[in-house]
């Protein structure tokens, strides 16, 4: 579980990307805003992971599958 | 297609029709390859209000205005305003004070970097090549844990005070009372300018494509170097095409280090001005373009790092740091220097190893 809520870009995707670096199935990021909505889903989508995005209070839970 | 490719022929489009309006902007009265500057405006707007008196470089600019309320707009539209804030502002309002030295040591943003590229001024090309390595050191620290920490939201009020103060701006400048200051006609920059409504109309029109886009000159190349992702970097590559193209057609392109408008050749303080910028805008997120366009979506962090840049050119003038088209001066070299190891010591005391 990926805690990025309040952080702006870059810094959520850099977590997303050290974290990626341990090789699992599955992650789990939360942020607060579109734009690292955004930025999360595609860096995780370009490798390889597919994302499902569910909102929840002007937050985000997105679901990262290899 | 895929959402990421469409993404990228988004962007570049956007680009496209950005570094037209820009060009075109010059053609309506605007100084040359300064269709838009962030940080020339934003030291004109200064100047509009009295907090310099450099009689050169005095106008409150609509473009400014218009990119604030254009994102504003855009955002709401898009139910993307969301008041938030807290991360650091002190930090932040001094990473944009220095960003605002560099700037006007090289005389110009990272968006007017690229106009003047785009216009065949090589010092902007040395100018970028300290852009970069401002980036890079900047990215350093940002693998090595640099973090301003988290926002917190906001209540509406507080996001909205931004927007507002650039229609009181906007209302200040259509009534233009005798305490707003203007440059007289043929005396600098601040004289040189397109009609009211239609430089608004361009800042609300690039406000909202750099509000859907994302738009960021620091990003772009952060991105690349980071991610490996060069979507913004693409943006950035159209507003380039688009105005060398348009310049072209329009017989504006000058090639050469001489004789360039608002500009000097000084290759080494040109190198260091935007390397200075690009270190800062790397640690606050955005280039002062991005910045603008965050204030209007409500981040009341880039809403401080407004001030910061709008303070930051009034003392550039008032204690003369600030370049012009004849070089840069003695004290905007100790400055720059100085603003150097403030953004340096700024990257390493919030630089940790990430706690879990």
């Amino acid at each position: 579980m990926i805690d990025a809520r309040g952080l702006s870009c870059p810094q959520p995707v850099i977590m997303v990307a050290d974290a990626l670096k341990s090789g699992e199935a599955e992650y789990t990021v939360m942020v607060d805003a579109v734009t690292p909505k955004e930025n999360v889903t595609r860096y995780a989508e370009s490798h390889g992971y597919s994302v499902s995005v569910a909102e929840a209070d002007g937050e985000f839970t997105l679901t990262l599958k290899k | 297609m895929t959402s990421a490719k469409k993404d990228k022929v988004i962007i570049i489009v956007a680009g496209l029709i950005i570094g037209v309006i820009a060009t075109l902007l010059v053609v309506a009265g605007n100084p040359k390859n300064m269709g838009f500057c962030i940080a020339c405006f934003i030291r004109d707007t200064a100047g509009g209000l009295g907090l310099h008196r450099a009689a050169p470089v005095q106008y409150i600019r609509p473009e400014i205005i218009g990119i604030v309320i254009g994102a504003f707009v855009c955002a709401l539209a898009k139910k993307e305003f969301s008041p938030r804030g807290g991360s650091a502002p002190m930090t932040r309002f001094t990473l944009a004070f220095c960003a605002m030295i560099g700037c006007l040591m090289f005389l110009g943003c990272p968006f007017r970097m690229v106009l003047r590229m785009a216009g065949g001024d090589l010092n902007a090309l040395v100018g970028f090549v300290g852009f970069i390595a401002g980036i890079l050191v900047g990215v350093v620290f940002l693998k090595k844990g640099f973090s301003l920490k988290r926002t917190y939201k906001m209540n509406t009020s507080e996001g909205v005070i931004l927007p507002v103060v650039e229609v009181v701006l906007f209302a200040l400048l259509l009534a233009a009372p005798a305490f707003i200051f203007f440059s007289e006609e043929g005396a600098g920059p601040g004289a040189m300018h397109a009609n009211v409504w239609l430089s608004l109309f361009a800042g609300l029109i690039v406000g909202a494509l750099a509000q859907r886009t994302r738009l960021c000159m620091v990003g772009g190349i952060r991105d690349v170097v980071l991610f490996k992702e060069s979507r913004l970097l693409l943006g950035f590559a159209a507003i380039f095409a688009s105005a060398l193209i348009v310049n072209l057609i329009l017989g504006f392109v000058n090639f050469g280090f001489t004789e360039q408008p608002v500009a000097y050749n000084d290759g080494l303080w040109n190198f260091l001005g935007l390397f200075l910028v690009g270190f800062a805008c790397c640690l606050l997120g955005g280039c002062p373009l991005r910045q603008l366009v965050m204030s209007g979506e409500g981040n009341v962090d880039s809403a401080v790092v407004v001030l910061g840049l709008l303070l930051g050119a009034a003392f550039c003038h008032n204690f003369g740091l600030a370049s012009s088209g004849e070089g840069p001066t003695p004290a905007g070299k100790i400055a720059v220097i100085a603003a150097i190891v403030v953004v340096a010591l700024i990257g390493l005391v919030n630089s940790r190893k990430k706690e879990a």
